[in-house]
């Protein structure tokens, strides 16, 4: 079925979806990923966003039940060269057209995808409009004109869960809180409560692999709510929007890092940045793909990262913090540490999920911090 | 960390002839790699007996020893440079083993030298079946289950163990030589001793089969800091059992999901820490069960191999030079990007388009070979494609190969084939088997039929069942609808047809009408291909590399300059006949501009290349070599010309129709060329000069050639016309065989009828490069044959200069040499084949093109010869070049041809019209002898200097081969003969002990041979049934590895080599020293 795509800054591209009639709006980014677009479907970091694969075939192994990031499809819409209708590989339960189609977003194939990543890398991301019902591209423009910006848009409210939960047995288990808002640690294990922005599953199953004791919670909990679980260290977890309009989140933080250990992961480590006094802005295009190259500055030694944001921390404007990795292709900041306090964070995802294992060291220096700090 | 500064000199060794399993791959990554350690500042030191590669170019590194490639002959080498390190890893499995074995003899120990990039242990922990199998089991990686058999007892203990079927691989051998897949003990035992003789170490692996499984590779490359990187994955659309050389491969992975390809990363990541690869590009290759995704572990090379340059070109990350600067302790963090400039080499990259590799095969120039695709590879060359889906990628590449496939589609017609006949050739993969996929398809099998049958992924039948839909489709339309421009209806038609990769000659047969109408209705329907860039990066970055693509995409990312252009066209896929001699040709030709401050525009589809580096020319366009895509390029660039005499037959072939197109040919023109090929015009302009050739007539049917063969007397030799290679080209004695030949070979080429010439027997023939500006005559060079006229010019042994000829032959040879140039207005390169009888010059043939021989020639006289020409082409006289002054002379040199028959068991190896050489290596020396020692040794045949000879030889030779005789037993050997030979030899005063021919009885010749009687074998024969009872003793010869000639000529140049050799043995010295 013929649909278009419009690009606020007036651009269109004619392409057939191959999800049936519809209409999707968000902000279009590229990820040049050549594997993994299930993975990606599924991160609740892209809420909000249409995601453009670069590699032209997509959809070739099919959908399978567990190469997942959380329970539904997060994009806000798909766009492809050409999506495979029948998948082959031994894992595949569904073909991606009609999972997609199940989950009630819109798929649109037959567009240069290579003309529009050329668009965005030299105009930056921009809002767009996918549609089946249009006889003119322009009203499609104008439209896309008027959907909100990225930039101060809060979308972990979207995606958080409503209730404090577990991962068990690969997946997640909502858990009651005693009245008192406490709760009763079952493990051992350092007590981590875990913020939900937009988590992905795999890193849950790394921190549990970690032996930590996960409490997971809404994004809107607050320092007080916090406190009440009595946790040894907080986690901060990916997810989308823009750091700087959460908050409440910054806020919480910033009364939450002075008593617990904590470690961020992507949006994570925004909020850790702003809550410390820092600022975060927006990149030109963001970073979003398998493939860049992240510096540890202490080793010298080279990760091949998994990463997807579109907003950065500016290091300058942070005190008493030291870059721990930088990102090769554009020396932006990809991670930090506290130099006084016990706090690490990283701008990309270690968890990878999808992407390579490069960075999976990060979990293990998580536990060893909280060993240090905890004697545990 | 910066690089080494304990380090000032640096040895690389190449990989020598061209031959199946190692081809010009190793030229591309030999000279990145001398021209990185170059610019680091290092002292290179480069050794390699390939004279056809731009490695040995005397510019490229300070010393250039064209040399054997063999551990005494380096070892003097490094005796007499001293070099601080050696590195081993870009000179294919040639260079690999040559280091392993200077390692292990302790010559490195003794002078110092250090292996960088892998070391002894990191090579042996990798190469060694069984050190590898111990190495994956310690990191938990899976191997197929399997045994290391290092006698026959071996063999049949492990075919107790391992259930069949078996895979055969011997260890340290290139190519999966002597490799192959057994379904019983008695196939077992006949792979595994062919496989035994063959391995350096004696070694092979007896391994259970994956058969059927999915075949991936992964290209890795790591620095001394153990950074890590992969830099293309590969997936086989053949599966397992078929050769990774002779699959159908495609970049990236198609259907391996996030989770899979990661773990197969992480696998390769760790088999490059735990084989400890220090630095460097290394390959991995993996088996995954498609039923259960279960990964197993194939092999690993430790070096830049094929899939190196493959995935370079695939992706634009250039791994040979990165591979380089790492041995000399770069990190991949300090290297920059050539590509995108701003960011480093510390990434992996990632595309937006599909590359497929397709393999060229030859296997009708092998009769007796089958057309059967196994573990053992047989391809001679390849095509690499890119387009924007799988589909324009697989049809692009087919129609790069050359082989008269416009794509994959011939007219369209429903098949007539049985199911059942269908079925068998796609059990049997071939070279012909999309073909089979795609009658498979018309015939109404289901893709799960096909792949019970292939084992294809069922993802790819599904793309090509598209393309063969939508042929259909295609096929329809134009039942119901015209196919003109006016139609509207016909622009997204011809739009999806284009994406799908169909071309103009592809429509045009659908659609019956020619070609150019095709094109001109799709150019009024504007449905024109843009060009796309290879960048690394999926367009994430800004791209300063020109390198392009064609696809039917609405972007546009090329920018013609203002700029003075030319176009270079390439030569395409390697065949035997057009192989790297011409890559060489177009390298130089870009070179040349460049120092004219002219833009190269270089085109070509051949992977393996140097042409086909992005840093070659100014701009480089990966496209097949066709008509269309050509003239798209052309249109789109405007050059002022296009440079198509380098890239041998390939461009040569669309001078005509460029021509005509409108576009400009540079140096000689296609009318010239048109008069040198066509015969009738050829003849005239003979007539006109007063020249001789043999007597010959042109025949259209098989009862005008026998009239013709009356005429001019047997014996003829007879081939179709406009063929390269001696395609189809056979010396026939009487009109029997003149039948036998029309019947085998006339469907070869239809539309051309069969020229025959008197053969000229026992005349010297002579090959002769010349320069021309239309004015002045350069003769470059004069090559004496060795083998006498009869055996294609590019499977003889040659001399440069000519070492009987009387000088007043020469000057003769020299004066008719001008006389054509001049007559033909030959602007650029030019050869010319003579054959001398009796004292009488007659011209074979005469090519307004650069030869084979060019590089040979170039690099024996020090005259540049294809950058010359292309200075001449570009408006200087040879007045001002002043070649002649040029000229190094003072040493000889031999050229020796290199075949492929370990490749074709079954097939003799008796040279003849039929051009079957994949290869050709250069001895250099002061004398004749010692040159040809040395061709003979780069070559791999090690020729004794004590023992027995055997001859055997026709009646014919009986008398010349008396003095050779002779002439061996003065030099201490013993000989041995079969009993006529034996009894002309002892009459005429040579002691020989009589042997028993093969059918004649045991013990017979190949009884010796087997037994290590023999050293030396002298064959010649003559008329089918000699060569049929003498054919089996070829083949044991072939088998076992002894020296051999099946000429006199070569008999007697081996002689006169061992007795020059005799207690000096080999010096060495650079191409530099020579002409200095």
């Amino acid at each position: 079925m013929r649909a278009f795509l419009a690009l606020e800054d007036g651009t269109w591209f004619e392409g057939a979806s191959f999800t049936g009639s519809g209409r999707a709006g968000g902000e279009v980014i590229f990820n040049t990923g050549m594997t993994g677009y299930q993975e990606v479907l599924t991160d609740p970091s892209y809420t909000g966003q249409m995601v453009c694969m670069t590699y032209p075939h997509i959809g070739n192994y099919g959908v399978n039940l567990e190469d997942v990031e959380s329970d539904r499809v997060r994009v806000a819409s798909f766009i492809v060269k050409e999506c495979c209708k029948t998948p082959s590989n031994w894992r595949a339960k569904e073909s991606l057209p009609a999972y997609l189609e199940r989950h009630g977003v819109m798929g649109i194939e037959g567009i240069d995808t290579r003309a529009l990543t050329r668009h965005l890398r030299l105009h930056g991301a921009q809002r767009g409009i996918i549609s089946t019902e249009c006889s003119d591209p322009r009203d499609l423009v104008r439209q896309a004109q008027e959907l909100p910006s990225m930039e101060g848009l809060n979308l972990a409210d979207a995606v958080t869960p409503k209730e404090p939960y577990v991962w068990e047995n690969g997946r997640p288990r909502i858990v009651a809180l005693k009245p008192d808002g406490g709760y009763d640690w079952p493990g051992t294990g350092p007590r981590v409560v875990a913020f939900d922005c937009g988590i992905k599953w795999n890193i849950l199953r790394l921190l549990v692999a970690q032996g930590l004791d996960l409490l997971v919670v809404p994004a809107f909990f607050t320092a007080e709510q916090v406190r009440k679980l009595n946790p040894e260290s907080i986690f901060l977890s990916s997810g989308p929007g823009d750091p700087a309009a959460l908050t409440d989140m910054v806020h919480a933080t910033s009364l939450l890092v002075n008593d617990y250990p904590t470690a961020g992961i992507c949006l994570g480590h925004q909020l850790l940045g702003l809550a410390l006094g820092g600022r975060t802005y927006k990149l030109k295009f963001g970073h979003h793909g398998l493939n860049h190259p992240v510096k540890e500055i202490a080793t010298g030694h080279i990760e091949i990262s998994s990463q997807n944001h579109g907003f950065c921390v500016d290091l300058a404007s942070l005190d008493n913090v030291e870059m721990t990795h930088v990102n090769l292709n554009d020396n932006t900041l990809e991670g930090f540490a506290h130099t006084k306090k016990p706090i690490i964070a990283i701008q990309y995802h270690p968890e990878a999920g999808p992407g390579p294992h490069d960075s999976r060291s990060f979990f293990v220096r998580y536990r060893e911090m909280l060993r240090r700090e905890l004697g545990r | 960390m910066p690089k080494r500064t304990d380090l000032k000199k640096i040895l690389i060794i190449g990989s020598g002839p061209i031959v199946i399993g190692q081809a010009c791959e190793f030229d591309y990554s030999g000279s990145q790699a001398a021209k990185a350690l170059k610019e680091e500042g290092y002292e290179v030191i480069l050794v390699n007996s390939n004279p056809a590669t731009i490695m040995t170019d005397p510019g490229l590194a300070d010393r250039t020893y064209v040399e054997p490639i063999d551990p005494e002959i380096v070892a003097k080498i490094i005796e007499r440079e001293r070099p601080d390190a050696l590195l081993p890893t870009l000179g294919g499995q040639t260079g690999l083993n040559t280091a392993v074995a200077l390692a292990e003899s302790g010559v490195l120990d003794t002078f110092g030298v250090e292996l960088i990039g892998a070391n002894l242990a990191v090579i042996k922990k990798a190469e060694s079946r069984q050190e590898f199998r111990e190495a994956m089991d310690k990191i938990g990686l899976k191997t197929p289950k399997s045994g290391i058999a290092r006698t026959m007892d071996d063999v049949r203990h492990w075919g107790r163990q391992i259930p069949f079927p078996i895979i055969i691989r011997p260890a340290f051998t290139m190519g999966g030589s002597g490799g192959g897949v057994a379904y019983n003990m008695e196939d077992l035992e006949a792979i595994s001793a062919r496989g035994l003789a063959l391995s350096m170490k004696s070694e092979i692996m007896l391994e259970q089969s994956v058969l059927g499984w999915k075949e991936f590779e992964l290209e890795v490359m790591r620095d001394v800091a153990d950074n890590c990187v992969i830099i293309c994955s590969i997936e086989n659309i053949d599966a397992m059992g078929v050769h990774t050389g002779d699959s159908i491969t495609v970049a990236p992975a198609q259907t391996l999901t996030d989770d899979e390809y990661q773990k197969m990363r992480d696998a390769a990541l760790a088999i490059m820490r735990e084989i400890g690869v220090e630095t460097g590009g290394s390959n991995v290759q993996f088996a995954v069960n498609p039923a259960d995704g279960e990964m197993v572990i194939i092999e690993m090379n430790p070096r830049v191999s094929r899939s190196s340059a493959l995935a370079s070109k695939a992706t634009g990350f250039p791994i040979a030079k990165i591979a380089a600067k790492l041995a000399v302790g770069y990190t991949l963090d300090e290297i920059p990007n050539d590509i995108t400039r701003e960011t480093m080499a510390s990434f992996e990259p990632t595309i937006d388009y599909v590359v497929t590799k397709i393999p060229r095969f030859t296997f009708e120039k092998f009769p007796g070979a089958e057309d059967y695709l196994t573990t053992a590879m047989k391809s001679v060359g390849e095509a690499m494609s890119i387009g924007r889906n799988f589909k324009e990628s697989l049809q692009k590449g087919m129609r790069s190969l050359e082989v008269g496939m416009p794509g994959l589609s011939k007219e369209f017609d429903r098949c007539n084939w049985d199911k059942e006949a269908i079925l068998a050739s796609l059990r049997k993969p071939n070279s012909r088997r999309l073909f089979d996929v795609r009658s498979a398809m018309l015939c109404g099998m289901t893709d799960e039929e096909i792949h019970d049958a292939t084992w294809i992924d069922p993802w790819f039948l599904r793309q090509i069942r598209e393309i063969v839909d939508v042929e259909a489709e295609l096929h329809s339309f134009a039942l119901e609808e015209s196919v003109s421009a006016s139609n509207p209806k016909l622009a997204p038609v011809m739009r999806k047809a284009k994406q799908f990769g169909f071309s103009d000659r592809q429509l045009a047969a659908l659609w019956k009408k020619e070609e150019l109408d095709i094109r001109s209705i799709r150019q009024k329907l504007e449905v024109q291909p843009t060009y796309y860039l290879v960048d690394t990066c999926a367009a994430e970055f800004e791209a300063y590399t020109p390198y392009f693509y064609s696809t039917y995409e609405s972007g546009k990312e090329t920018a013609p300059s203002e700029k003075r252009k030319v176009v270079i066209l390439g030569g395409g896929p390697n065949r035997i006949g057009q192989g790297i001699e011409f890559d060489y040709c177009c390298v130089h030709a870009s070179y040349a501009l460049k120092e004219l401050g002219i833009e190269s525009i270089m085109v070509n589809s051949n992977p393996e290349t140097v042409s086909t580096d992005y840093d070659t020319s100014d701009k480089l366009y990966f496209e097949p070599l066709t008509f269309e895509d050509v003239l798209n390029i052309i249109e789109t660039e405007k050059p002022e010309g296009v440079i198509v005499q380098f890239g041998g037959q390939t461009p040569l072939n669309l001078a005509v129709p460029l021509m005509r197109a409108g576009v400009p040919i540079l140096g000689t023109s296609p009318d010239s060329i048109d008069r040198a090929e066509d015969r009738e015009r050829f003849q005239a302009l003979l007539r006109k000069l007063g020249l001789k050739q043999p007597p010959n007539g042109t025949a259209f049917s098989f009862e005008q050639a026998r009239d013709i063969a009356k005429e001019i007397t047997y014996p003829v030799v007879v081939r179709p016309s406009y063929v390269l290679g001696g395609r189809a080209m056979e010396v026939v004695y009487d009109e029997e065989a003149l039948a036998s030949y029309f019947k085998r070979t006339v469907q070869v080429s239809p539309e051309h009828p069969i020229l025959i010439d008197k053969f000229l027997e026992n005349a010297v023939e002579v090959d002769v490069d010349a320069l021309c500006d239309g004015t002045d005559t350069y003769v470059a060079g004069i090559m004496e044959h060795i083998e006498e006229a009869g055996i294609h010019s590019g499977d003889s042994a040659c001399v440069l200069p000519p070492h009987t000829l009387d000088p007043a032959l020469v000057k003769e040879i020299e004066r008719q040499t001008e006389a054509l140039a001049v007559e033909l207005n030959v602007v650029g390169l030019m050869n010319i084949q003579f054959a001398i009888k009796d004292g009488v010059i007659f011209i074979l043939e005469v090519n307004p093109r650069a030869s084979r021989t060019s590089p040979f020639v170039s690099k024996a006289t020090g005259v540049p010869l294809a950058n010359l020409a292309t200075k001449v082409m570009m408006g200087q006289t040879l007045k001002d070049l002043d070649p002649w002054n040029k000229r190094k002379t003072g040493h000889i040199s031999v050229k020796e041809s290199v075949f492929p028959f370990n490749r074709f068991p079954g097939v003799d190896v008796l040279l003849g019209p039929e051009m079957r050489s994949t290869g050709e290596v250069m001895g250099v020396d002061a004398s004749f002898g010692l040159a040809f020692m040395k061709s003979q040794l780069a070559a791999g045949q090690r020729l004794p200097m004590e023992g027995t000879v055997f001859i055997s030889v026709n009646d014919a030779d009986k008398d010349a081969v008396v003095p050779v005789a002779k002439l061996f037993e003065e030099l201490g050997f013993k000989i041995v003969a079969t009993g006529g030979t034996a009894a002309h030899l002892s009459a005429s005063g040579v002691k020989a002990e009589k042997v028993l021919k093969v059918y004649e009885g045991r013990p017979n010749a190949a009884d010796h041979v087997i037994n290590g009687q023999i050293q030396l074998m002298i064959n010649t024969v003559s008329g089918k049934k000699t060569v049929q009872d003498s054919s089996q003793l070829r083949q044991t010869t072939l088998m076992y590895g002894v020296p051999y000639t099946t000429t006199v000529a070569g008999a007697r140049a081996m002689a006169q080599a061992i007795k020059e050799m005799k207690g000096h043995g080999l010096g060495v010295k650079s191409l530099q020293e020579h002409y200095a």
